[in-house]
């Protein structure tokens, strides 16, 4: 704000009311954001409420024992009888497929980017990366159905290409930008002394990537890798087209399989509102999000030690 | 804030949630059926010009096709009308027709009694009407030698009895089933009268589709699956035949005589896994709904069912 040195009555006037506009203008938007803060932890808050209330009725008619690790699930046999083993196991599965596929891939790239490449490139390549993330998943799923899934099926010779690998291998692309994104800023956390130290004892450059960099970014990288896995874990429409759906209980990732996710998307629209279905999937629904939550939970820990510890040195 | 704030906010919770388990079902064919609730909601007015209002439906994967060109006839002829049609399955169709957020549920089988009662809990009064027949016809891929099974065989292969294409005279080959997911009525349907063989002196309730078997999101890509695959074996309806598939000619006793599924051995009822299709209004159709069913049943309408590859009532 501009004051002149010699202010007069009028202008000192015409100032305060302009102030008081001010004000007034900053008092709206500043309630206004708050209501847009606070309505969101409201809604977040309502749908944590609304699982439970339609999630937890589930346990009255199977008991969560039972629940958790029966292994039939027909909802609509007469009398239903509802047991998740098998999504829960096939959730695990495509889970470790996308991890092992997408940590090391992911935490390469990463290290490419902030510790080799040339800043002019980076500016690029990152951004292209991210933008890897945008990907409508329907789209990946289509991509997996149409040209991944004859490849899976001939390459390890299996029964049908709508397997549980498949779809591991379409979600670890689509948790890569955020592996690859996180670690890469975690990576260029790390102070620059560091790199010149280890350069200074004689480390090569891999030496210094692979010995200096990478395990002092650590937890920046588990962190990254927690919520590439969060992201998988919670994916839906890929696997419900590719990942083919059977209700065994899978003993191999190649076998076909159907996650949670999937199990509430195909089995939704067919259940009536405060139906049994309906309680068993929101139950499902509910297990999902304290998996993922814990998930989350865990890599927003460790990428809060990750910042402590640069605070400190 | 407190109690009323949060009233109206669970409202807004139950839209954005339901709306993103819509979202979520979206590959499964657009739903446009969000959760407003509209009983009997459409606005009907008919002028001399002809009559205007929309009309929802949703429901049945294998009715989709035949729907959706019965309402472009329709709406040719009666340019005021729209219909929009969505086919994620009979079951969803039957649960949005309960929820009263549709005009009418196509369905591939009936609706249940616990379906009836579900919907008299909430005030709704489901009418029933035929709207044409479908064979089901059990396809494999050409390439496959095995050209007819019995009932039982079938039952055996979608209950993971049979595993091999070599118990059945075929080659030495796993077999791969394919079904539809639970919210087909197609998939309810060949479970009560194939899987449990309900209608045959075998039937037996219990039975239900083996672990191994693949649930798919839609018929068109079991028929892909069957296309592509040596190994596999799926049930689309009749209107969902390719040249890419081969359909298998099926007895119903083993020393009975082996029928390939078609429009003329569906009507004359020697094939034996045929089936009618169903339209569900709220109580008896009135208005442009009336006047669309009404057309679907016609001459005309009944033509458009022989020219998709189902099965005319008439």
């Amino acid at each position: 704000m501009q004051v002149s040195k010699t202010p007069t009555a009028t202008t000192v006037g015409s100032l305060n009311s302009l102030r008081r506009r001010w004000r007034l203008g900053e008092k709206f938007i500043e309630s206004w954001i708050f209501l847009a803060g606070i309505l969101s932890i409201i809604v977040l808050l309502g749908i944590i409420v609304l699982l439970f209330k339609e999630g937890l009725p589930a346990f009255l008619y199977t008991p969560p024992w039972e629940f958790f690790f029966g292994t039939r699930w027909y909802p609509i046999s007469e009398p239903p009888t509802f047991g998740i083993m098998p999504f829960f196991v096939s959730t695990l599965w495509i889970t470790l497929v996308a991890t092992v596929i997408s940590v090391p891939v992911g935490v390469a790239c990463a290290a490419y980017l902030s510790e080799i490449t040339p800043e002019k490139v980076r500016e690029i390549v990152k951004p292209v990366i991210e933008l890897l993330s945008g990907f409508p998943s329907v789209v990946m799923g289509f991509i997996g159905l149409m040209l991944l899934s004859p490849l899976v099926q001939s390459t390890f010779n299996l029964n049908t290409g709508l397997s549980g690998l498949t779809a591991g291998i379409m979600l670890s692309f689509m948790s890569l930008p955020i592996i690859v994104s996180v670690s890469e800023d975690a990576l260029r956390a790390v102070p620059d002394y560091f790199r010149q130290a280890s350069y200074a004892l004689g480390a090569t450059r891999w030496e210094t990537i692979w010995h200096v960099c990478i395990p002092s970014a650590l937890s920046g990288i588990t962190a990254a890798i927690m919520l590439g896995i969060g992201r998988a874990i919670g994916e839906t429409m890929t696997v419900l087209m590719v990942a083919g759906g059977a209700l065994a209980v899978p003993a191999s990732p190649a076998e076909p399989m159907m996650p949670m996710t999937a199990a509430i998307a195909s089995g939704i629209g067919n259940a009536v509102r405060g139906g049994l279905q309906y309680q068993a999937l929101f139950a499902i629904g509910l297990i999902l999000f304290l998996i993922t939550l814990a998930v989350n939970l865990i890599a927003d820990r460790v990428l809060e030690r990750q910042k402590r510890k640069f605070m400190r040195t | 804030m407190g109690l009323r704030c949060n009233n109206k906010l669970g409202w807004l919770l139950t839209l954005f949630i339901v709306t993103g388990l819509f979202i979520g079902l979206a590959g499964c064919g657009g739903t446009d059926a969000v959760a407003t609730k509209t009983e009997q909601g459409t606005s009907v007015t008919e002028s001399e010009q002809g009559m205007t209002g929309s009309i929802k439906i949703v429901g049945s994967n294998t009715l989709e096709p035949l729907s959706v060109l019965w309402a472009e006839e329709f709406m040719k002829m009666n340019s005021g009308v729209s219909i929009s049609i969505s086919g994620p399955g009979s079951g969803v169709g039957i649960a949005y027709l309960i929820d009263g957020t549709i005009d009418i549920a196509q369905a591939s089988r009936a609706m249940k009694s616990t379906e009836y009662d579900q919907a008299r809990e909430r005030g709704r009064d489901p009418v029933e009407t035929v709207v044409a027949m479908d064979a089901l016809s059990v396809v494999v891929n050409p390439a496959n030698p095995v050209n007819e099974l019995t009932i039982a065989q079938l039952s055996g292969i979608f209950t993971g009895q049979i595993t091999n294409w070599n118990e059945v005279g075929g080659n030495d080959a796993p077999i791969l089933a394919v079904s539809r997911d639970t919210n087909s009525g197609t998939h309810a349907f060949f479970k009560e009268h194939v899987v449990q063989m309900s209608g045959t002196d075998k039937e037996d309730k219990t039975l239900e589709y083996g672990p191994k078997v693949l649930m798919l999101p839609s018929t068109k890509e079991g028929v892909n699956q069957v296309a592509k695959n040596e190994n596999a074996i799926f049930y689309p309806g009749l209107g969902y035949l390719t040249d890419e598939v081969k359909p298998l000619a099926i007895k119903k006793t083993a020393g009975g005589p082996a029928v390939l599924p078609s429009v003329a051995t569906a009507k004359d009822g020697s094939y034996p896994i045929s089936r009618n299709l169903y339209y569900y209004t709220h109580g008896e159709p009135t208005g442009i709904i009336k006047s669309y069913i009404d057309y679907c049943l016609s001459t005309d309408g009944q033509k458009k069912v022989t020219e998709s590859g189902y099965v005319p009532l008439k």
